[in-house]
């Protein structure tokens, strides 16, 4: 079923598909990992930031906290590489129950905040916990072991791991067009009325956090088994701050974006850290204040917008149903519709 | 509409009082609705109705007082465990999920009923298996030639006739319409009014509303508020001419008639 829907749209799939495949031909192989990773973890953040309505600041914590699981499974369990990233991803869903059960029934500026403040006692207990984590100096030397097969060559990892993002990238768009999926977009565009339609907001908001964590952690173990080692940096907050970045740049809600906005950032990143440019935070601020001024819906929307416009103007598409007007308005933001306070379950 | 044969109330509300930040909306009302009555709701501005029914319905919780629906106690429940317990409510000011089609609203009400919701890694088409009830529905409240709009783009009126259906879909055993026909003209007030007459069987409605004649017309029984408190509760006939109210509120509408 997944495939017939994702074959109704031959074309961006198999774009995508192809870009992912010659990636490592066009530019430097870990870079393209690296690329894939954040791509991963930009959708996971948008499944959130664009589909619940919670913008989570505090997603280092399961990237980071899956990259050291991972790093210690590979390191001590000596298990093939893809049991230790999706052991990363269990114990990422895994630490997002309690921070979700405590931070989702917030709401705005308040859960960002406290997901951050979540994510920072990550951070704290990673530095401090020397024996585990190795603190300042990290986990290094993670093995990249897949039963014998020589992976040390990155473009032959990313190839090893490419099928890891596809398959997360797939899942996060089956939880966008699931039932749950309808009833998260309820729930970002009006809460009170969910509520009052009997649907338990607040546990809904906890699973697509748990959901959105698994995915994250997902992400960063690859990324932590692709570089070989796991830092103080995946845990940090900028990391957090950098995804929700290319989530931004690349369209809030568009699941697809961030592979955009992940693609620029690691790029540009690469390409001033090689050049021996210092201050790159200065050139990617500044992209991002003119792209978020010029694409108002992110490159990726913006431009998916502006095709659904000519196609709806070229040809009148047929309906589902013959006989309806069809006057779909692709994309209208949603104004918060909710004129009555919404109360968490207890 | 005389008063009908007593029932037992399936809604009752005892002493119920809220207070925001010193400012008591809800002054110890107690309210009886029988079973299979429609119930009006009625009192000035700032009498207390809307936040009565935020309280009836969960979304605030009453500073102090109890309420049973249906012999159970759901005071203080969550919004959406009142809705689960049978209670299903409409909006005074029209609250739709604006990028949803007309007809994506009515399955995700009938799905609310269902554990579909939690299934993530299921496609949305197993929401189709709603199709059939969700048009019902919308014939029902005259939407069927709108089922693929998108909510955001329909006239007011029909707005405010997907509003009822979504409260329907749920299948109430009391249902709670805060103005059904605010803002509506004559014709869309007909409509809605004769709409309510035909959904009201098997069920309890209390209703906030203003238009006297959609009262009249409606209500069994009739309570009016005034300052958060019952100022007078009776059959329309009987309140309209209880001297308290015609001085209070009844007044105009009175004279009009």
């Amino acid at each position: 079923m997944i495939i017939s829907r994702l074959a109704a749209r031959p074309i961006p799939l198999l774009t995508g598909l192809l870009i992912a495949l010659i990636l490592p031909w066009m530019i430097y192989p870990p870079v393209a990992l690296d690329i894939a990773c954040w791509a991963l973890f930009a959708a996971a953040v948008d499944l959130l930031l664009g589909f619940t309505g919670l913008l989570p600041f505090g997603h280092a914590a399961f990237w980071g906290g899956s990259a050291y699981v991972t790093g210690l499974i590979a390191l001590h369990a000596g298990l093939p590489f893809p049991v230790a990233v999706l052991g990363g991803a269990a114990a990422a869903a895994l630490l997002a129950v309690p921070i979700g059960y405590l931070s989702a029934r917030l709401r705005g500026i308040y859960f960002a905040m406290v997901t951050l403040a979540f994510a920072q006692v990550v951070y704290f207990v990673a530095n401090q916990w020397r024996g585990l984590t190795g603190g300042e100096n990290g986990l290094q030397g993670i093995p990249r072991d897949l039963f014998g097969i020589d992976l040390s060559d990155p473009f032959f990892f990313y190839y090893a791991g490419l099928p890891f993002v596809l398959a997360g990238l797939l899942a996060a768009w089956r939880v966008v067009r699931s039932p749950f999926g309808r009833v998260l977009v309820a729930v970002r565009d009006n809460p009170a009325r969910a509520q009052a339609l009997g649907y338990p907001v607040a546990r809904y908001k906890l699973l697509a956090f748990v959901l959105s964590a698994g995915l994250s952690g997902l992400a960063g173990g690859l990324f932590a088994i692709g570089h070989g080692f796991a830092s103080l940096d995946e845990v940090y907050w900028t990391t957090s701050g950098q995804v929700v970045m290319m989530v931004v740049l690349g369209g809030i809600g568009t699941l697809w974006g961030g592979a955009f906005g992940a693609a620029l950032i690691v790029e540009l990143n690469d390409y001033l850290a090689t050049a021996g440019f210092q201050e790159i935070g200065l050139v990617t601020g500044t992209i991002f204040v003119i792209i978020v001024l010029v694409f108002r819906r992110g490159v990726w929307g913006t431009v998916r917008d502006a095709l659904r416009a000519r196609a709806a103007r070229a040809v009148p598409a047929p309906g589902p149903d013959p006989g309806t007007p069809h006057d779909e308005t692709p994309g209208t933001p949603t104004a918060p519709a909710d004129e009555v306070p919404t109360r968490p379950a207890r | 509409m005389g008063t009908p044969v007593p029932e037992p109330p399936i809604l009752t509300a005892r002493s119920l009082v809220k207070d925001f930040r010193g400012f008591r909306a809800v002054d110890g009302v107690d309210l009886d609705v029988a079973e299979g009555a429609v119930h009006a709701l009625v009192g000035p501005n700032g009498a207390g109705k809307t936040t009565l029914f935020h309280l009836l319905t969960g979304f605030h919780r009453p500073s102090a007082g109890r309420i049973h629906v249906g012999g159970r106690d759901l005071t203080g429940k969550s919004p959406e465990r009142v809705a689960r317990h049978g209670v299903a409510r409409s909006f005074q000011i029209t609250s739709l999920f604006a990028q949803m089609t007309a007809r994506e609203h009515l399955e995700l009400a009938l799905q609310a009923g269902t554990t579909l919701g939690w299934r993530f890694w299921r496609s949305d088409r197993a929401l189709r298996r709603f199709a059939d009830r969700s048009l019902e529905l919308l014939e029902q409240v005259g939407l069927a030639a709108h089922a693929d709009d998108p909510a955001g783009a329909l006239a007011y009126g029909r707005k405010r006739a997907l509003e009822l259906a979504l409260a329907l879909a749920l299948d109430p055993r009391v249902l709670l319409l805060d103005e059904p026909t605010a803002g509506m003209g004559a014709e869309d007030v007909d409509r809605t009014v004769e709409l309510i007459q035909r959904v009201r069987a098997g069920r309890t409605v209390v209703m906030v509303e203003h238009n006297m004649n959609v009262v009249a017309t409606l209500a069994d029984r009739v309570t009016v508020l005034q300052a958060g408190r019952v100022l007078a509760e009776g059959g329309y006939a009987e309140v309209r001419r209880d001297p308290r109210v015609i001085s209070a509120y009844l007044g105009d509408a009175h004279a009009a008639h």
